[in-house]
C-alpha cells in the first residue's frame, strides 16, 4: 500500500525542507495521495470522527483544568463555578462530559465495524491490538474523569472500581491502599486520578499515531474484505475520502450538539449533582452507559474474584481475536452463518447494557406468573439474563468464532473490489452512490 | 551489574512509595464514642479513617434472630457471640462498607432483617454476616473496647 | 445512508430509554407541569422566578442552604430580578435591596470579633446553620440538603420537586409512620418496614423527615397571584431549576444557532461529496 512517494516539492523552500525533514512528504503521502479502496462505506468514517472526538476532548479538557480545583473539599464547587461563573464554562464542561459519551458511541461503532468486516485478520493483527489498547486507555481515562466532579456517583464509582483490585488474594489489600493513597477513597485518590486523567489522553494520542502508522503499512480493509489489486480498486484519499469523512463528521456533530445544547444531562445521573458523601451510597449506583455491559458481566458471576476476572476477560478476549477467528474469508458479507451469530452478539451486548442498568434481583418481566417454579423464583431476574448473555458473549469469541471458520461454507467472493458483477452493481454513476449506501 | 540494578531499584522505590498513605493520613487516631446517644433499635454511622462505622443498638429480637442463625449455612461462618463483646450483646459495631466492593449498605433491606447493599445486592443479617449476594465476607468488626458501659474506643 | 442514520438514532433512543429506566423508585408518578423553560426554545418566566425566590426566602431558607448562589446571581441575565439597565447585577437596586434584607456573618476587621452585617450583592446566600452538626441537631438528626443544584440532583427535576412538596398525603390504613417522620407519596423511598400487609405490595412513596411546609396563603405574592400551596410549590420548583441551571436560556439560544449552522454545513458538504464522487463508481 505504501508504495513509493509521488510527492514532488514545488518551491525552493519545500525542496530545502524535504531534504532535511520530509514532513510535508509524510503528510502528502498519508492524507492526500494515499490510496483508499473505492468501495468504503460510511462505517469507515468513524476513524476520522474519532480523531475529532479526541481533539475536542483534549482542547476542552485542557481549558477546564484552568478553572478546576482538584481537592476533595473544592472539586464539586469548582465544577459548579465553571458552570455558573466562567464565561462559556457551561459550554466547555457539557461538551467535555457529553464528548466522552460521543467518543464511546463512535468507538463502539468503529469496533463493531472491524468485527463485522474482519478488519482484525492478517495482516492487520497489530492494527487491531493497538486499537484495543486505545480502547483500554479510553476506559481508564473516562473512569478517572468521571471521578473528578466529586459527586456521589463519582465517589462511589471510584470506591467500587478501586475495590476490584482488593479482590486479588493476599496482596490485594496493600495494593488497594497503595492505589487509594489511604484507607478509603479520599483527597489523595482524587488528586492522583486527576493527574492520570490529564496524562492518559496524551498516551492515547501516541497510540493513535501508532494505530494510523500501522494502518498505512497494511492498508485499509474494505467491505468486500479482499485486497486491492490494481489502481482501479483505489482512489486517492484527497478529495474522495476527505470529503466523505467531512460530511460524516458534520452529521455526527449535529448529534453531539443535540446532546450538549438540549439534553446535556440525559446521559448522566442525577445523583452526581449531590456532593460526595462517604457515609451514604446512592440507592442505585450504576456506571456511565458505556461501561454497563462490563458491569453486568461483573455482577453476573456470584463469586467476587471470578466476577472481576470475567469482566477483564471480556476485554482481554478482544486482544486474542485475530487468532480465534479461523475463517479464510474476511468480510461477513460472504459469511451468512457468521453474520447471524454477529447480529446475536450485537443484541447480546445491548441486553448486557440493560442488565447493567437494572437492579440484579428485579424481575425482567414484572409480575410474570407461569406456574413453573424456577422461572417464577429466580430465573426471571436481570442477574440470570445477564448470566445467559455473558455466556453467549464468551462463547461467541472462544467457541463460535473458531468453529465457524472450520465448518462454514462462505459465499463466493468477487475477484476484485472494482469488479461490478459481485461487489456492487455500479452502472450508472448517479444512482451508484445511493445504491451503494443502502448496501453497506 | 548488581550495583546498577540496586541503584535502579533505589531510584524507582521513592516513585512507587509516594503513592502509599501520607503521614497525615496514617496519623488518624482512634476515636471514642458515647453510646448513650443511641437508643434501642437505632443505628448511628460514625466516620473512622474516612470510612463509615455502624454502631447499632440491637433489639432483643434482633439478637435472638442472629443467635438462632448461628448454625445456618453461611459463606463466612461465625457465631454472633464472636462478633460482639461479652456482656454487650446488644451492641453491634461493624465497618459500614460492603465487603464486596465497598459500598455502604442500608439497614432494613433484604430478607434477613439486617443490611442490604444497593450496589450489587449483598444481604447481611442482624449480626452483619453475609447471607446472600456476591460479598465474600461478613461486615468487618473493627478493633474496639468498652471503656465503660456507655463509652467505646474504636481503633 | 438513511438506514444507517435510523440505526444510529434507534441505538441512541434505546440508550435514552435506558437512563430513565434507572429510576425504578417505588413512588407515585409525578404530574406533568407545563413549565415555560421546557423544550428547545424554553425561557424562564421571570415573574414565576420572583415568586419562587420569595417562597425560598420566606419558607425554605429557614433550614436549607443554597451555598452556590450569591445575591448577585438574582440579577444575572435570565435571573429573577434581571434588569436590562444594569448589565452588572451588582448595580441592580432590586438586588441590592434584597441583599441588605439579609444579615451575613463576617469578621470585624478592627477587633477581629465575629459580627453580622447586611449582605451586599457579592455575598453568598448565608447558611441557616453554623455547620452540618447544628443543622442535624435542629432537625431531629436529618440534614436538610443544600438546594443549589437540587433540581438536577433529583430524577424528575422541578416537576418531581413540586409534586414532592405537596405530596404529603394521609398515610394509607395499615402503614405505621415512624416517630419524627412523615409519609410522602412521591418520595422514592421504601415504606415496607412500616407496612402491615404484604411486603411486596407496600404503598408507594417513602418516609421523610421534613414536615409539610407549604400551605394556602403562607406566602403573599407581590404580583397578586393567588397563593395556593400548589402555586407555591410550582413556583419554588421553577426557581430551583433556575438556580441549578442558570445558563439554560443562553444554552438554548446558542443551540439554535449551532444547529442551523451545522445542518447547512452538512448540506453543503453532502453536495460537494456528490460532486467529487460523480464520476466514480463505488
Amino acid at each position: 500500500m505504501s508504495g513509493h512517494s509521488t510527492y514532488e516539492p514545488k518551491t525552493g523552500i519545500e525542496r530545502w525542507l524535504d531534504a532535511r525533514l520530509p514532513i510535508v512528504r509524510l503528510g502528502y503521502d498519508s492524507f492526500v495521495d494515499y490510496p483508499t479502496p473505492r468501495n468504503l462505506n460510511y462505517w469507515w468514517t468513524f476513524g476520522g470522527i474519532l480523531s475529532l472526538c479526541l481533539a475536542s476532548q483534549l482542547i476542552t479538557g485542557i481549558i477546564l483544568v484552568m478553572h478546576y480545583t482538584p481537592s476533595a473539599d473544592h472539586a464539586f464547587a469548582s465544577v459548579e463555578h465553571i458552570m455558573r461563573d466562567v464565561n462559556y464554562g457551561w459550554l466547555l464542561r457539557y461538551t467535555h462530559a457529553n464528548g466522552a459519551s460521543m467518543f464511546f458511541i463512535a468507538v463502539y461503532l468503529h469496533m463493531f465495524r472491524g468485527l463485522y468486516y474482519g478488519s482484525y485478520k492478517p495482516p492487520r493483527e497489530v492494527l487491531w491490538i493497538l486499537g484495543c489498547v486505545i480502547y483500554l486507555l479510553m476506559m481508564a481515562t473516562a473512569f478517572m474523569g468521571y471521578v473528578l466532579p466529586w459527586g456521589q456517583m463519582s465517589f462511589h464509582g471510584a470506591v467500587v472500581i478501586t475495590n476490584i483490585i482488593g479482590a486479588i488474594p493476599v496482596i490485594g489489600g496493600p495494593i488497594l491502599t497503595w492505589l487509594q493513597g489511604g484507607f478509603a477513597v479520599d483527597n489523595a485518590t482524587l488528586n492522583r486520578f486527576f493527574s492520570l486523567h490529564y496524562l492518559l489522553p496524551f498516551m492515547i494520542a501516541g497510540v493513535v499515531i501508532l494505530h494510523i502508522w500501522a494502518l498505512h503499512v497494511v492498508g485499509q480493509n474494505n467491505p468486500t474484505g479482499i485486497d486491492p489489486k490494481s489502481k482501479h480498486d483505489t482512489l486517492p484519499f484527497t478529495p474522495y475520502a476527505t470529503v466523505k469523512d467531512g460530511f460524516a463528521m458534520s452529521v455526527f456533530l449535529i448529534l453531539f450538539a443535540v446532546f450538549v445544547f438540549y439534553m446535556p444531562n440525559a446521559l448522566g445521573h442525577a445523583d452526581n449533582y449531590i456532593e460526595a458523601n462517604p457515609l451514604v451510597t446512592p440507592s442505585h449506583i450504576v456506571p456511565e452507559w458505556y461501561f454497563l455491559p462490563f458491569y453486568a458481566i461483573l455482577r453476573a458471576v456470584p463469586d467476587k474474584v471470578m466476577g472481576v476476572l470475567a469482566m477483564f476477560g471480556a476485554i482481554g478476549v478482544l486482544f486474542a481475536l485475530p487468532w480465534l477467528d479461523t475463517s479464510k474469508v474476511r468480510s461477513m458479507r460472504y459469511r451468512p452463518m457468521a453474520k447471524l451469530y454477529f447480529i446475536i452478539l450485537l443484541v447480546v451486548c445491548v441486553i448486557l447494557g440493560f442488565c447493567g442498568a437494572k437492579l440484579p434481583d428485579d424481575q425482567v418481566i414484572p409480575g410474570l406468573v407461569t406456574g413453573i417454579t424456577p422461572l417464577d423464583n429466580d430465573l426471571n431476574s436481570w442477574v440470570w439474563l445477564s448470566r445467559l448473555a455473558t455466556a453467549y458473549y464468551f462463547a461467541y469469541f472462544v467457541v463460535i468464532m473458531p468453529l465457524l471458520g472450520l465448518i462454514e461454507t462462505p459465499l463466493p467472493t468477487p475477484e476484485t473490489i472494482a469488479s461490478p458483477a459481485l461487489s456492487h452493481p455500479a452502472t450508472t454513476p448517479a444512482g451508484a452512490t445511493a445504491d451503494a449506501e443502502k448496501k453497506g | 551489574m548488581t550495583a546498577a540494578a540496586g541503584g535502579a531499584v533505589a531510584v524507582v522505590w521513592p516513585f512507587i512509595d509516594q503513592m502509599n498513605p501520607a503521614a497525615d493520613t496514617l496519623a488518624l487516631a482512634s476515636i471514642e464514642f458515647d453510646l448513650s446517644k443511641v437508643v434501642e433499635g437505632q443505628q448511628v454511622v460514625i466516620k473512622w479513617r474516612g470510612k463509615p462505622v455502624f454502631v447499632r443498638n440491637r433489639t432483643p429480637k434482633e439478637v435472638a434472630a442472629a443467635v438462632k442463625d448461628d448454625s445456618a449455612s453461611m459463606k463466612d461462618p461465625q457465631k454472633d457471640a464472636e462478633r460482639v463483646k461479652p456482656g454487650h450483646a446488644n451492641w453491634l459495631i461493624v465497618g459500614g462498607n460492603c465487603t464486596h466492593l465497598g459500598c455502604v449498605p442500608t439497614f432494613g433491606g433484604g430478607d434477613y432483617g439486617g443490611w442490604f447493599c444497593p450496589c450489587h445486592g449483598s444481604v447481611y443479617d442482624t449480626s452483619g454476616r453475609i447471607r446472600k449476594g456476591p460479598a465474600p465476607k461478613n461486615l468487618v468488626v473493627p478493633d474496639y473496647a468498652f471503656l465503660s458501659d456507655t463509652k467505646v474506643k474504636i481503633g | 445512508m438513511l438506514r444507517k442514520l435510523t440505526l444510529i438514532a434507534a441505538a441512541l433512543a434505546t440508550l435514552a430509554a435506558a437512563s430513565p429506566a434507572l429510576a425504578s423508585g417505588k413512588a407515585k408518578e409525578h404530574a406533568d407541569i407545563a413549565y415555560s423553560f421546557e423544550g428547545p426554545f424554553g425561557k424562564f418566566d421571570q415573574a414565576q422566578l420572583q415568586r419562587g425566590y420569595k417562597v425560598y426566602r420566606e419558607v425554605c431558607s429557614a433550614c436549607h442552604a443554597m451555598k452556590l448562589l450569591s445575591f448577585r446571581n438574582l440579577g444575572d441575565k435570565g435571573g429573577p430580578f434581571y434588569d436590562k439597565k444594569y448589565g452588572n447585577p451588582n448595580d441592580n437596586p432590586m438586588v441590592k435591596q434584597l441583599a441588605t434584607e439579609i444579615q451575613v456573618p463576617d469578621i470585624d476587621t478592627e477587633t477581629g470579633d465575629e459580627m453580622t452585617r447586611p449582605a451586599v450583592p457579592a455575598d453568598r446566600f448565608p447558611h441557616p446553620y453554623k455547620n452540618d452538626y447544628a443543622a442535624r441537631a435542629g432537625n431531629g438528626g436529618a440534614l436538610p440538603p443544600d438546594l443549589s443544584v437540587i433540581a438536577k440532583a433529583r430524577e424528575g427535576g422541578p416537576e418531581y420537586l413540586a409534586a414532592y412538596l405537596t405530596g404529603y398525603e394521609a398515610p394509607p390504613a395499615g402503614l405505621t409512620v415512624p416517630a419524627g417522620q412523615h409519609y410522602n407519596a412521591y418520595f422514592p423511598g421504601d415504606v415496607s418496614a412500616g407496612w402491615a400487609g404484604d411486603k411486596h405490595h407496600a404503598p408507594p412513596g417513602g418516609f421523610v423527615a421534613m414536615p409539610p411546609q407549604l400551605a394556602d396563603g403562607k406566602v403573599t405574592f407581590d404580583d397578586g397571584t393567588k397563593s395556593t400551596a400548589h402555586q407555591q410549590a410550582v413556583d419554588v420548583a421553577a426557581f430551583l431549576m433556575w438556580a441549578a441551571e442558570p445558563k439554560l436560556e443562553e444554552r438554548n439560544q446558542m443551540g439554535l444557532a449551532v444547529m442551523v449552522y451545522l445542518i447547512l454545513f452538512s448540506g453543503l458538504l453532502y453536495m460537494s461529496y456528490r460532486r467529487v464522487w460523480k464520476n466514480e463508481s463505488h
